[in-house]
């Protein structure tokens, strides 16, 4: 118990004093999840739609790969990402190892599947629902995804946040990808196995602390900015 | 209409976006160049790097970024061309990196020393044993626990090397008395700290370790526990993209007296961790 | 009431819809030719919702043939609407799932507000028109639907059920709004089982069981006494199989 009282004690100790370590973790691990998360939205959401719409040989191997995806171990695909631009890599020359850009990429990887497979959910049931009146109306298929993904929003938007705690409570990839540089590609869960790796029990469960806190601060801002949306989506 | 809530909702969607990506052009680019040193775990942890790196910036405008993991590993990562510079503690690897020509010259920094660390209760009754080897001899004998690296790093290669002189091959599945972490050297001591084991550390990792619980000190000095570091520059003619020039500078300044002073002023609770070799020039 | 009706005759021919080997239609043929509402009526399970969403264009026929007017069954789909037996609503306001339709058909935003208010007026729910589709009252809902209907400005309007989970009160509101289509020159058919509906509501009947056409007349002679024995028996109240 002496360890917890300790944790607590630290975290409120570098959340008063706003310790600029503390900020720049933090707001890397917010800037490098919130962006990869974004960019796997904006594919994954018309993907998933599609592949709920849309019959083409292969679909129920495709809709198992999806939801198969969504157990893709952080480290593996750290690693295929780190084989992938490493500079003796195909993707070498870009430089992208050790930057911030592939810790987004990676996690984009991560975050895909899920926002990907939990859509196709959605707009599959959606679609049942709405079907035959989307004929009815003469709906063409863009129009159908559109209607059934903002009719579907209050499920997507959860769906988005699955994937962004996803992202912001992994290390495995970003670690490797990122190769846990201070100042440059350090966030908060490659601190805390840091901390922990020295030893320092109580510092890494105090980041423990603040990392929850800053996972329930984004989620009630969305449920908030949400909120009157809210109220029309049950 | 919900048009105004829709709109909001979008409207504050876009704006993450914005400012996730936008962000990176505010602080993500380099101020000045960099150079990527691939150096260990335990010189890490020791605070030795986060000490001596932004003096380095400040005197020549150099950022160091440090990835830190186990001595094999960054060899490999210098090997596929991933670091600029390596800074590592086992000579045969280093060695091997400069023959098969991914490193220009291997360079003396500085050394620390390994210690053996273990329960107070000292069931194999090594404390104050001065024989590296009849220490280890004994943890086996008595089939006390112990915890190795077991990770490939420079740690674990003396290890490894330090029974092998024994004729013995724990890993080998010689016993449940051997443990093998996998971790870094702060990890494998909180193994070590819960399970009452012995283990082999460097001296910096211990002395900066905060999870000591029931561990001591044990055996220290042998020659043998000599653990000496040397600086590579991983050959621009291999990967003309090397940062070659600014990577010279930063071993040069390392070597330098400026560099060595620094290292060995170098203090953790009291205690100088690294001593340094270069301005000894001694080669064996 | 004289109106345009280039959807009229409707002439369905020799049609058989067959699901996993079940014959849920069974060569059905009729025409009808009149404006006004025609009423399918029958037991549950007759088949009148499947025999509405084949005329719809919504499934494909097994077999015969169904024409409105010049029309085929998939270009006639445009100029219809079809109410559902559950009302189908977007998770939106009331007025948005007018919008909803009149974007897919194209309108301007300025066109699109002006129907919207209309057709809710018309349906008498301007005053919830910001309301939230799903919680409004059954009867509002489906007096919702056909506002929707309305927007669209259709030639034919097609019920299915439109008030069975409905309350009297509601029933009756939809009921007269469904009375406004056929007067304003629409071609209404409707699908119900309820004897008593039909009677209020119908210009002709079809009664259908078991997927056939058992017969079809005008609705007074078919109230005042049915040709069929089946049907007779139906609208004395007796249970159909």
């Amino acid at each position: 118990m002496n360890e917890f009282s300790n944790a607590f004690r630290t975290a409120l100790h570098l959340l008063v004093e706003m310790d600029p370590g503390l900020l720049e973790v933090v707001l890397l691990s917010l800037r490098v999840s919130l962006s990869a998360v974004i960019l796997a939205a904006v594919f994954a959401l018309p993907l998933g739609a599609f592949v709920a719409l849309t019959q083409f040989p292969g679909r129920r191997g495709v809709v198992i790969l999806m939801n198969a995806m969504m157990s893709l171990p952080p480290v593996v695909v750290g690693l295929v990402i780190y084989l992938l631009l490493s500079r003796t890599g195909p993707l070498g020359t870009t430089g992208l190892l050790f930057t911030p850009t592939a810790m987004v990429i990676a996690q984009c990887v991560l975050v895909f599947p899920i926002i990907a497979a939990l859509t196709r959910q959605t707009v599959f049931d959606l679609h049942e629902e709405y079907d035959e009146y989307l004929r009815s109306v003469g709906a063409g298929t863009r129009q159908k995804i559109a209607t059934l993904l903002w009719d579907g929003r209050a499920r997507l938007l959860t769906a988005i946040l699955a994937g962004f705690g996803r992202a912001i409570a992994e290390v495995g990839a970003v670690i490797i990808v990122g190769g846990n540089i201070l100042h440059s590609t350090r966030v908060m869960t490659t601190t805390i196995a840091l901390e922990t790796s020295k030893g320092d029990l109580g510092m890494a469960l105090g980041l423990g602390i603040i990392l929850v806190l800053i996972a329930v601060a984004v989620n009630t801002a969305v449920v908030t900015i949400g909120g009157g949306a809210n109220q029309r989506t049950v | 209409m919900e048009t105004p809530q829709k709109k909001l909702l979008t409207g504050a969607i876009v704006l993450a976006g914005l400012a996730a990506l936008g962000s990176y052009a505010l602080l993500s680019s380099p101020k000045g160049t960099t150079i990527t040193l691939a150096s260990t775990t335990s010189t890490e942890n020791s605070g030795l790097l986060g000490y001596l790196l932004p003096i380095f910036k400040g005197e020549s405008g150099i950022g160091v970024r440090v990835v830190a993991v186990g001595t094999g590993q960054a060899m490999r990562m210098a090997m596929k061309g991933d670091a600029d510079v390596v800074l590592v503690h086992h000579r045969p690897s280093e060695e091997l990196f400069v023959e098969e020509g991914y490193g220009v010259e291997r360079i003396s920094v500085m050394h620390n020393d390994f210690i053996i660390v273990g329960p107070a209760s000292d069931p194999a009754g090594i404390k104050g044993v001065t024989d590296v080897a009849a220490a280890l001899g004994r943890v086996r004998s008595s089939r006390a626990p112990f915890v190795s690296r077991g990770d490939d790093s420079g740690t674990h290669k003396r290890e490894l090397s330090l029974w092998g002189a024994l004729g013995l091959q724990p890993g080998d599945d010689d016993g449940d008395w051997y443990r093998e972490s996998g971790s870094g050297q702060g990890a494998t001591l909180n193994v070590a700290s819960e399970m009452d084991a012995y283990c082999l550390s460097d001296r910096a990792s211990w002395v900066t370790f905060g999870n000591k619980r029931g561990l001591e000190l044990l055996v220290e000095g042998d020659p043998l526990l000599l653990n000496p570091y040397s600086v590579i520059l991983v050959n621009p003619q291999k990967y003309p993209h090397i940062k070659a020039p600014e990577g010279q500078q930063f071993i040069d300044w390392l070597v330098s007296e400026r560099g060595q002073q620094l290292i060995a002023a170098y203090r953790v609770e009291g205690q100088q961790l690294f001593f340094p070799d270069a301005l000894e020039a001694t080669e064996e | 009431m004289q109106s345009q009706h280039h959807m009229l005759p409707l002439v369905v021919n020799g049609v058989s819809y067959v699901v996993n080997g079940k014959a849920i239609i069974e060569d059905v043929s009729f025409t009808i030719e009149d404006a006004g509402l025609t009423v399918l009526l029958g037991p549950n399970g007759a088949g009148k919702s499947s025999l509405l969403k084949l005329c719809h264009g919504l499934w494909p026929l097994s077999s015969g043939s169904i024409r409105w007017g010049d029309a085929d069954v998939q270009d006639a789909k445009q100029k219809q609407a079809m109410v559902f037996q559950r009302p189908v609503l977007l998770r939106r306001s009331a007025a948005e799932n007018v919008d909803h339709v009149l974007k897919l058909r194209g309108a301007s935003s300025a066109d699109r507000a002006r129907v919207i208010e209309e057709s809710l007026e018309w349906a008498g729910l301007a005053d919830i028109a910001d309301m939230p589709a799903r919680k409004l009252s059954g009867g509002e809902q489906q007096s919702l639907t056909i506002a929707r209907a309305w927007a669209l400005n259709p030639e034919v309007l097609l019920l299915d059920e439109p008030t069975a989970n409905l309350d009297p009160a509601a029933t009756r509101r939809v009921e007269d709004l469904i009375r406004s289509f056929a007067e304003a020159g629409k071609k209404v058919i409707m699908a119900t089982h309820n004897i008593a509906q039909a009677r209020r509501l119908a210009d002709e009947v079809l009664f259908l069981n078991h997927g056939r056409l058992l017969e079809q007349a005008p609705a007074e002679q078919f109230m005042s006494g049915p040709s069929d024995p089946l049907a007779a028996r139906f609208i004395a109240g007796e249970l159909v199989e």
